[in-house]
């Protein structure tokens, strides 16, 4: 197990914000770096416990691929999708733009 | 008996033989909600007309003499983190404030398709994600035995409403304690049953390894009935269990003898309340008394499981949360909003994620999703997911050498009676503390049911816990049933509730 740097910087915590699409203010930064700080440090506990020999388990049950008949069958309407929407042109989701400088929301 | 006493069995049966009518029932409930909603803060919807219009149908129908399912009339409360097609679904979440699913969960769908009648949505920390319904972006829940304390969380409206009788019955979920512990806390019984007997479709997701939906009542006996309508396999969720579902109602009144049931040392540490050590240590010798017997278990890596919990569950919740993206629903932020970030963004829909998301999440949802992708970012994994995974197994493993010597793990829900408004809200680490005891069972993913076994000295509501192998939501619900019979903790009311006025 690598030991990661602790404890985080505010530059590590905007790096992360941009990753979890947050947008985070300067006095956003400063209180959530402390306060990630102290829960890495808190469940960093892990580090003592001996893994060596332990496989990750990700999900509880012994899980094995489900298959079921392909089957049609009725899904969402177009209406439907778009019914809690933002925006929409009545066909498609409308976002601002993908590419270029980041000026308008 | 007056309905708001009545335990959901005999509101089933009474409904059934015609001696109250489903629109008489739901009346009384909906009057209860409106004298008390004001100061509980359970309900974030209540449906007053749709659900007198289903009760009217249920009436006329039974009038007519035709088929009607096996909740007919019953008034039910739902989690406000379940999808409605006929009620808004919010999560207690600015991001989806007003937001109208397109479809029912499978548990709702299930519940209408019984004739169940849907009072409203219940209050509960933000996405799930809190132990004291303090994070709710829509105020918190007051619990009624004493309006100045959390009554736990996340389900902690539903907890609220079934101990203040604003209804009979309502469907919790729990990730890591969020049924068990609201209803310790309220003094009522909750079940978390094995992952993947009940489907999550159509609830909204936080940790999809570890949630699970289950029935909060004021009894054992009323928890089995639910499960009947709302447990088995849901070709919509994979992970849901392709098992036949007991009738569980039938499966209760039997005796504990030859039970075993485990009693774990290490729940004694420091940080348990006295109060809750002695309640706990009485509910052992009333089992015992039932005929079970009980022995001293390991679960070697108990203390683990809270920094384990809150690896997994953020990892998993920073994944789940991605799609809140103010592109398909939810919140969206204008252009110029108020949310300022440092440095610049990588293009305009960029900004208007991170905007959004920002504008959209409270400050705990913000947390978790930061430190789940912290955890899961490059050079992290390893170190912080992977290992997380590694304890798990380690922790499941203690839980099924502990079932190789007992039929139950027994043992406090809580280590603390329900705490003050406010008391925690300014430290998270404290907060997350008060999923000690329950986190185990969803990193197991095993079962565990909570119900009252005493009061402190003050009135506040002891609860324990019982937790089984997989699948043995039977015996759960038999030895809670028994735990019943013998004492008549989970029949007081709150005087609070009684008390309070719009």
């Amino acid at each position: 197990m690598t030991t990661p740097p602790q404890p985080l910087t505010a530059k590590d915590v905007a790096k992360v914000g941009l990753l979890a699409r947050l947008a985070l203010s300067e006095s956003d930064l400063e209180r959530m770096t402390g306060e990630l700080s102290k829960i890495v440090g808190f469940v960093s506990m892990l580090g003592e416990v001996d893994t060596s020999d332990v496989a990750p388990l990700a999900h509880p049950l012994d899980t094995q691929n489900v298959f079921r008949d392909d089957v049609p069958a009725a899904s969402l309407s177009t209406a439907e999708a778009l019914q809690s929407a933002p925006r929409h042109d009545g066909a498609c989701f409308l976002v601002p733009a993908v590419l270029g400088d980041s000026g308008a929301a | 008996m007056q309905p708001l006493e009545m335990s959901a069995v005999d509101l089933v049966a009474a409904l059934r033989q015609g001696d109250i009518t489903a629109v008489q029932c739901t009346t009384v409930f909906l009057d209860r909600i409106e004298a008390t909603n004001g100061t509980i803060n359970a309900f974030l919807t209540v449906d007053r007309e749709g659900s007198l219009v289903r009760a009217a149908d249920i009436d006329a129908r039974r009038k007519a003499g035709k088929p009607l399912g096996a909740l007919a009339g019953l008034p039910v409360a739902l989690k406000d983190v379940l999808c409605t097609n006929d009620m808004p679904t919010t999560c207690a979440s600015k991001m989806l404030k007003g937001f109208r699913p397109p479809y029912d969960a499978d548990v709702v769908a299930r519940l209408r398709q019984a004739d169940a009648v849907f009072v409203g949505k219940t209050n509960m920390d933000e996405f799930a994600m809190g132990g004291s319904n303090e994070n709710s972006a829509f105020g918190p829940v007051r619990n009624p035995w004493d309006l100045s304390r959390a009554p736990g969380g996340s389900s902690g409206g539903s907890a609220a409403c079934v101990a203040a009788d604003m209804a009979p019955v309502a469907i919790g979920s729990d990730t890591g304690g969020s049924i068990r512990q609201p209803a310790g806390l309220c003094g009522i019984t909750g079940l978390k049953p094995t992952y993947g007997r009940v489907s999550r479709r159509g609830l909204v997701a936080f940790a999809s390894s570890l949630d699970q939906i289950g029935p909060m009542a004021r009894s054992a006996a009323d928890c089995a009935l639910i499960m009947e309508t709302i447990a088995g396999h849901d070709p919509g969720d994979s992970t849901s269990l392709s098992v036949d579902v007991p009738r569980y109602t039938d499966l209760l009144d039997k005796p504990l003898s030859g039970v075993r049931i485990g009693r774990v040392p290490e729940h004694y540490a420091e940080g348990l309340d006295p109060e809750v050590a002695k309640g706990v240590e009485e509910a052992f010798a009333v089992l015992k008394a039932a005929g079970a017997t009980v022995h001293d278990v390991q679960l070697p890596h108990a203390k683990y499981g809270i920094p384990t919990y809150y690896l997994i569950a953020p990892c998993e919740a920073s994944s789940n949360l991605a799609r809140y993206d103010g592109a398909h629903y939810g919140h969206r932020a204008e252009p110029g909003g108020h949310a300022k970030k440092a440095g610049g963004f990588e293009s305009p829909l960029v900004e208007m994620y991170c905007r959004s998301r920002a504008e959209g999440f409270g400050p705990e949802v913000k947390r978790r999703i930061m430190l789940g992708t912290y955890a899961l970012s490059a050079g992290y994994y390893d170190a912080y997911y992977a290992k997380a995974l590694r304890v798990r197994r380690l922790i499941r493993q203690d839980y099924l050498d502990a079932f190789q010597s007992v039929d139950l793990v027994g043992g406090p829900v809580s280590a603390t009676p329900a705490f003050k408004l406010g008391e925690k809200t300014d430290d998270p680490l404290a907060m997350y503390l008060v999923d000690l005891y329950t986190v185990g069972t969803n990193l197991a993913g095993v079962g565990g049911i909570s119900f009252p076994c005493g009061f402190t000295k003050s009135g506040l509501p002891i609860g324990f816990q019982l937790q089984a192998p997989p699948l043995a939501e039977p015996l759960l619900l038999q030895a809670a049933d028994r735990f019943q019979r013998l004492t008549d903790w989970h029949r007081r009311r709150p005087k609070a509730a009684g008390e309070v006025k719009a």
